[in-house]
């Protein structure tokens, strides 16, 4: 494929993230020991990276709000510990064994996202809000009081431990998995159908999109990557407790998400990047009640976000003051209009007027040969 | 080939209690403009709505070529060739104009292309889309929006927006257009002009239209035969001219 | 007996708030996920007040309080994104939620504290013993939702609110304020919440930052099941869930899956029923 403007910009992301993973992998190779808080941070935020930016497909691209996110991590997280120490005395634990982890965990967590997204289909937007949090709580329940020997009861789950030193790589290569499948969903006619029943569900149907289909595919996807994030969760953490997975902790990734810009997934990534350094950081300078400080600011940035970005009022000055506004000056090409490429936005070169007359000059026929209006398609 | 494109036999629907469409019987030929007029509440929205399935009719059926309808789901009533444009303009908003077209083409059977294959970049989704891209281009541009097609479809201007919606439309590749009051907003010269892009389209695609419209010049003009809705029946049926002198039909209009 | 008794009591404290959410939900047509911590802050007025020792004085601070906070969060937070996506304002609501409960965690403190408004006592009832505060709950409530239906029923005021209910746009070219039915509907869903919030603290005396979180999604969840917008519904919603969750408690081996029980209930009336029992439908206009 040709390596157009456009097309470098759409891998700048596996770009940084692979370069970061191929240095990083190459220095443990060669011996280097990161010490324990890196490691950690590294997995924390790839973990976050993925939740970020599943949670985004559905968020953002479907136009659904999600309260359970951390509910399907939950399955993800319980599911693969349980099968991973199952299979610890006969296979080891090794990358086979992870990778089996990783199925049992992303499947698990798919099946819940059909069956949560079933309701989604005849839901309107906020019953299913509460569908999602309600099954967060369920997950939760339900875990909490599961017997000590099948999920570790309120105590929690313990989970085999992994090399540490190779954890946050494959953590990394998850994460250029999750960005691979979702960016190419999203670029792709899959990806125009879902962005289409966000934008307007009832001529989505009438344009022949099948709305469940993709309504279901999205949710699904979303909830399989959020089980891979449990995954990786219970393996950083060698015990799962369902506690951690509550309501608090899909709201932090819904701050993710608003913070990176609805459906702008490199901006959840940073986001969740940020946030997940925050959440390691804060605690060392707010001790004690000043803890709390942390909710206040994560509120504060969900709240001054979304009316920022969504009040009618404020669209003169969102359009005047936005990031493409600013760097156009930077950039100062005036683009003529007969060549601009296709899908680079131009809001304000081409001049519109309303004039029938043109449609009544135009040759119908098609100037390239290979189309044809006849119904049943091209030749 | 059946006689008709469109049947409807004694299609109804009843909102508890409320019959908001009675007994509607409209036969279209092939190629045929075809107008649905009635003064406001008459139920003409409501029949669009029942003839793609976005309603689900308490009474009668309806065949397209001959192919009983009733009970399919809006999105499987397009791909069987009935496309609609809506009163108020419905567009996917936040995408650009070329993609909006493309969302209306990608479910033809010779767009097909897997989720699979689009995830993994399969030779066959950098096919499609560039035939999709190509063939989105000559519908913008019969429709002159060519030079709009990466903007957002909400910073068009009105007119554009309505031109956007029939192109979508058409981009489904019906055998059966409706066009729910496409000069509503126009003025007299714009409004002429729309009569003869309607035809053009009819010629140009091969296609059956089935118009809401309340400018009755354009009614008279443009269609080859009428239905009169009032209250959800039918008041008068055939031949344009002959069913708007029915005195019924005048009395429908000025009360009385 | 007991049990119904405590069912009913508990039902009456969700009815309470389901009412709140009820009103908001059907005039402002938005779900305001900050109704629970509302409670919450009402129960701390009660709380801060009560070190006077009059307790109508600390009912009638917290009622005002909560008056003027909902009312301030209506036009700073949701006033401006009237008009914007739902989902804008979903998750506005969701961030004043964690606002007000990092900010009572930061003003308070994360420890409960404990306040006694009245000693209510008990009686014996055909053999049972009835906690006084359950009667009151449940007349008041009672009480409360005879006069919201009047309310709205007979009075201007209360008609204009069904008009922008049905069709906020006509009923502004009718020369109704809109904006301000809105708000005052923002004002009587949050002196509900107040009462609310005594109720709770007259079965369980104690005040902290998260406690109106759970009852709070818990009494959505029975406004949805009396059919959203109505008001007869939200009282049976109540009271159907206050019964669930007491008949849960009751028995030992399902007490500890009583939240998962409440919320698959809530599941399975919206697959089944989406409107509820009470409620009406709804369809989006082509």
């Amino acid at each position: 494929m040709k390596l157009g403007k456009i097309k470098v910009k759409h891998y700048v992301n596996y770009a940084a993230i692979g370069a970061l993973t191929l240095v990083m992998g190459i220095m443990t190779l060669a011996g280097n020991k990161f010490d324990n808080s890196t490691l950690f941070l590294m997995e924390k935020m790839s973990i976050s990276i993925i939740l970020a930016v599943s949670l985004s497909l559905v968020v953002g691209f479907l136009g659904e709000l999600s309260l359970g996110h951390a509910g399907f991590m939950c399955v993800g997280a319980y599911l693969s510990g349980k099968v991973a120490s199952l299979l610890e005395p006969t296979m080891g634990n090794g990358p086979l064994t992870l990778l089996i982890a990783l199925l049992v965990g992303a499947g698990a967590a798919a099946a819940c996202g059909i069956v949560i997204g079933i309701p989604a289909l005849r839901l309107r937007g906020d019953y299913l809000a509460i569908v999602t949090l309600a099954f967060g709580e369920i997950v939760k329940s339900l875990f909490q009081n599961s017997s000590d020997e099948t999920f570790g009861g309120s105590l929690g789950l313990s989970t085999p431990r992994y090399d540490k030193n190779y954890l946050f790589l494959y953590g990394f290569i998850l994460v250029l998995i999750t960005l691979f499948v979702v960016q190419n969903l999203m670029r792709s006619k899959h990806g125009r159908a879902i962005t289409a029943i966000r934008d307007n569900e009832i001529a989505a149907r009438a344009t022949g999109t099948n709305v469940t289909k993709y309504k279901l595919l999205a949710f699904t996807l979303s909830a399989a990557f959020a089980g891979i994030a449990g995954v990786l969760y219970s393996y950083s953490n060698y015990t799962v407790q369902s506690m951690k997975f509550g309501y608090n902790y899909s709201i932090e990734i819904l701050v993710m998400v608003v913070l990176g810009g609805m459906g702008n997934i490199n901006g959840a990534i940073i986001s969740a990047a940020l946030i997940t350094y925050l959440n390691t950081q804060l605690p060392t300078i707010l001790t004690g009640d000043l803890a709390v400080l942390q909710n206040l600011l994560y509120a504060i940035i969900l709240i001054v976000i979304v009316i920022y970005n969504n009040a009618p009022a404020l669209k003169g000055f969102r359009d005047k003051y936005n990031f493409k506004a600013l760097t156009r000056k930077l950039r100062k090409k005036e683009v003529d209009p007969a060549h601009v490429k296709d899908d680079e936005a131009k809001w304000d070169v081409v001049p519109t007027k309303i004039d029938m007359d043109e449609i009544l000059s135009v040759d119908m026929t098609p100037q390239d040969p290979n189309i044809t209006w006849k119904r049943g398609g091209d030749k | 080939m059946a006689e008709y494109i469109l049947e409807t036999k004694g299609l109804g629907i009843s909102f508890g209690g409320l019959k908001a469409a009675q007994d509607v019987d409209i036969k279209i030929r092939k190629r045929q403009i075809y107008g649905l007029i009635g003064p406001n509440g008459a139920g003409k929205t409501t029949i669009f709505n029942l003839l793609t399935c976005v309603y689900k009719p308490t009474a009668g059926t309806f065949y397209l070529d001959g192919e009983e309808m009733k009970g399919l789901t809006p999105d499987k009533i397009n791909r069987k060739g009935i496309a609609r444009t809506f009163q108020n303009i419905r567009l996917f908003n936040n995408m650009t104009v070329i993609r909006n077209v493309m969302v209306g083409l990608q479910h033809r059977p010779e767009f097909k292309c897997s989720v699979i294959e689009s995830l993994l970049r399969l030779p066959r989704h950098f096919k499609v889309e560039k035939a999709m891209r190509a063939k989105a281009k000559e519908l913008l541009r019969i429709f002159d929006l060519e030079q709009d097609r990466n903007d957002l479809a909400c910073n068009l201007p009105y007119g554009k927006q309505r031109k956007l919606e029939i192109a979508r439309a058409l981009a489904t590749d019906p055998k059966l257009l409706l066009l729910d009051e496409p000069a509503a907003g126009m003025n007299p010269h714009e409004t002429e002009d729309l009569a003869h892009t309607i035809r053009k389209i009819r010629d140009g695609f091969d296609l059956t239209i089935l118009l809401i419209e309340h400018d009755m010049g354009f009614v008279s003009d443009l269609c080859d035969e009428i239905t009169v809705l009032n209250f959800g029946t039918v008041l008068a049926q055939g031949d344009t001219k002959t069913a708007l002198q029915d005195p019924e039909v005048i009395k429908a209009y000025i009360g009385g | 007996m007991t049990t119904a008794i405590n069912g009913l009591s508990l039902g009456g404290i969700y009815a309470m708030i389901a009412l709140g959410y009820t009103m908001v939900y059907g005039i402002a047509k938005m779900l305001n996920f900050a109704h629970g911590d509302v409670i919450m802050i009402g129960g701390y007025m009660i709380y801060v007040t009560m070190a006077t020792g009059n307790p109508l004085l600390a009912i009638a601070v917290a009622v005002l309080s909560c008056v003027i906070l909902g009312v301030t969060i209506e036009k700073v937070a949701y006033k401006p994104l009237r008009g914007a996506s739902p989902l804008a304002v979903l998750i506005t609501a969701i961030g004043i939620s964690y606002l007000l409960q990092s900010l009572a965690q930061i003003i308070f403190g994360s420890a409960a504290k404990m306040v006694t408004v009245y000693e209510l006592g008990s009686i014996q009832f055909l053999g049972a013993t009835v906690q006084l505060s359950a009667l009151v709950t449940l007349g008041v409530t009672v009480v409360v939702m005879a006069a919201l239906t009047l309310f709205v029923k007979f009075t201007r005021v209360g008609r204009a609110m069904i008009a922008v209910s049905e069709d906020r746009g006509a009923a502004q070219l009718m020369g109704i304020n809109v904006n301000g039915i809105i708000t005052l509907t923002f004002a009587i869903g949050s002196a509900l919440a107040a009462l609310a919030g005594l109720f709770y603290l007259l079965k369980a005396p104690n005040v902290s930052s998260t406690m109106g979180a759970m009852p709070g999604i818990k009494a959505f969840t029975a406004a949805v099941i009396g059919g959203i917008g109505s008001i007869p519904g939200a009282m049976l919603g109540g009271i159907l869930l206050g019964i669930v969750e007491s008949v849960s408690y009751k028995f030992a081996a399902i007490a500890p899956y009583t939240d998962a029980i409440e919320f698959s209930i809530l599941i399975i009336i919206l697959l089944v029923r989406p409107n509820g029992f009470l409620g009406k439908k709804r369809r989006e206009k082509v």
